[in-house]
């Protein structure tokens, strides 16, 4: 597999604190890679730097170098807009705009300039398919977002996500606010979206790691402690810390 | 062994007796206050109204005022009520909101924004007659055009400013930052999150804002007085920013005051009617597109 993202020595400065410590990872095109490790670690920095979002935060300092598709996106001819287009991103708590079900979808393809209403209602239709929430609201599209169930909301968010047609998904924690069911549900549609993207995915739940991901990050205090394949880093970690910490010893 | 008692007959029967007869009696008490502020705010419209409604005919909406006999309209006062406000609004609206919004979106945290805040804060609750002196100084002093429609008109104008201003800003930040990161992430621009999430969702906060400006613009006098005057050009649809300028509300006291028709009680019942029903008439327009809106947007 090819990786697509490759992170080179990445160091992250929350002002004087230093969040992210020379972090190198390459990430694989079209699988789901997971980031595990204890509250705090960095994972959300880590994601937080692949779509650029920490520029919003006042006193963050970037050192190092990550390349997607062979492009350093920190680089001055990168337009940061352009980048999120294609680096989507699905939050930790369900955030639909307070408009229609339809509008929430079609807010990104808008922003970019689509206004057909012909395109746009198959964009909506094609996106909410491929999250899996078109049978459920397709005959109350004009609804408001807030009407749906917590479930339903991060679903459409993925469906939001997913209209302006990005390469890399990246979740944090986006089952976390949910219930079981609308959890199963989020990780098969995560397994159908992963021939089509790369997804990279924060999760506190270990079981959710072994189950959906193909490869695992395990951090610790800023630091890669421990990068393979799903599967050996759950039954055989090569480190000490990987093995107290997926078997609950801390964290 | 004693007997449980009837009213404890089941293991959730039992409460706190004091903490429920306070809540009790708090209810009540919120209840009854409630209840008289309500009875009392409509006590008052009824009687402001009372008088002047019935007597309201077109001719006195729509007539030109008189000087000494019986029968006098406020029409010029009237309309010039509806141009300065007008006017006020249009400057002051697109104003007050770009300097919200940019104290709320772009302008960075450090000591001079600080300050700025405390001065709009400050200015947004200064007594208008403040106003209605810089206006003098500014229109009839500096610019020596006298007591003009223009001149109260940008006064007003300045009266409003802090407010709206305030208004935006406070309104702009309470929009949650999940929107707006739901909305940055989406790959969209400073501007489209602004035009699409930010103003969309605080418009409701911001109405509110400007019908609160709106009303106490219509009603305001002192500023009126002070740079528009208290005589009108005396014709109906003046639309010269330089005539002179009064509105009704300054009518209403010119009329109490000064004026010496025999009827000016009457005048002055029915300047008010017209004066409140106005306020609540700005009140719905702004908020009805508002209730159309929520209805859309609300779960
Ligand atoms: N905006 C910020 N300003 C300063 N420090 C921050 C900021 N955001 C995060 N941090 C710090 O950076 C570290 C990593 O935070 P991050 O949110 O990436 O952790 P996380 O691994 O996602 O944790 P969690 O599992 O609880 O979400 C933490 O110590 C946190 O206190
Ligand atoms: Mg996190």
């Amino acid at each position: 597999m090819q990786a697509l993202i490759q992170i080179e020595k990445l160091n992250l400065f929350y002002g004087a604190f230093h969040a992210l410590k020379n972090v190198s990872l390459e990430i694989p095109q079209r699988a789901i890679t997971a980031f595990i490790g204890p509250s705090g670690c960095g994972k959300s920095t880590l994601l937080r730097t692949l779509n650029r979002m920490n520029d919003m935060i006042q006193g963050t300092r970037i050192e190092g170098k990550i390349e997607i598709g062979g492009t350093d996106i920190y680089s001055g001819d990168v337009h940061v807009e352009t980048l999120r287009k294609k680096v989507g991103m699905v939050f930790q708590q369900p955030n639909p705009f307070p408009k229609s079900i339809y509008d929430n979808v079609a807010y990104g393809p808008r922003l970019h300039g689509i206004r057909g209403k012909k395109q746009l209602d198959e964009i909506v239709e094609n996106s909410l398919k491929a999250a899996a929430l078109w049978d459920e609201v397709k005959d109350h599209l004009k609804r408001s977002a807030l009407s749906l169930s917590g479930g339903q909301q991060q679903r459409l968010c993925i469906a939001r996500a997913l209209a302006v047609e990005p390469d890399i998904l990246l979740m944090d924690e986006a089952t976390s606010a949910l219930d079981p069911i609308s959890t199963l549900k989020i990780e098969e549609l995560a397994q159908e979206l992963k021939d089509k993207y790369t997804i990279v995915m924060v999760t506190h739940n270990m079981h959710q790691a072994a189950r959906v991901s193909h490869q695992t990050v395990f951090f610790l205090n800023g630091e890669v402690v421990e990068y393979s394949d799903t599967e050996k880093l759950f039954s055989d970690p090569s480190d000490q810390r990987t093995e107290d910490y997926i078997s609950g010893r801390f964290g | 062994m004693s007997q449980p008692s009837k009213a404890a007959a089941n293991s959730f029967g039992k409460r706190n007796g004091r903490a429920a007869a306070l809540d009790r009696i708090f209810t009540g008490l919120v209840w009854g206050i409630g209840a008289l502020v309500i009875l009392f705010i409509c006590g008052l419209l009824f009687l402001l109204l009372k008088n002047g409604l019935p007597k309201l005919t077109w001719d006195f909406l729509y007539g030109l005022p008189s000087e000494i006999e019986e029968g006098g309209g406020i029409g010029p006062a009237l309309f010039n009520s509806f141009y300065l406000l007008f006017i006020s609004l249009v400057i002051s609206i697109p104003l007050g909101m770009a300097a919200g919004i940019y104290l709320a979106e772009f302008a960075p945290d450090n000591r001079l924004i600080g300050l700025i805040r405390i001065c709009v804060e400050g200015l947004s609750s200064v007594p208008s007659i403040i106003f209605g002196l810089f206006g003098i100084a500014l229109f009839v002093e500096m610019f020596q055009i006298g007591l003009t429609i223009l001149g109260g008109a940008v006064s007003l104008a300045f009266l409003n400013l802090p407010v709206l201003t305030r208004v935006t800003e406070e309104s702009i930040r309470s929009v949650p930052v999940e929107l707006k990161n739901a909305s940055f992430a989406l790959g969209s621009t400073h501007l489209q999150t602004i035009r699409r999430v930010l103003i969309p969702v605080a418009l409701s906060g911001i109405v509110t804002g400007i019908c609160l400006t709106a009303g106490r613009a219509f009603g305001e006098s002192a500023v009126i007085i002070l740079t528009a005057g208290v005589t009108t050009s005396g014709e109906m649809w003046d639309f010269n920013l330089f005539s002179p300028g009064e509105t009704l509300a300054v009518h209403l006291w010119y009329v109490q005051s000064e004026a010496i028709v025999p009827d000016a009680q009457e005048i002055a019942q029915k300047a008010t009617s017209v004066l409140i029903f106005v306020v609540l008439l700005i009140n719905l327009v702004f908020r009805v597109p508002l209730w159309f809106n929520s209805r859309k947007t609300k779960g």
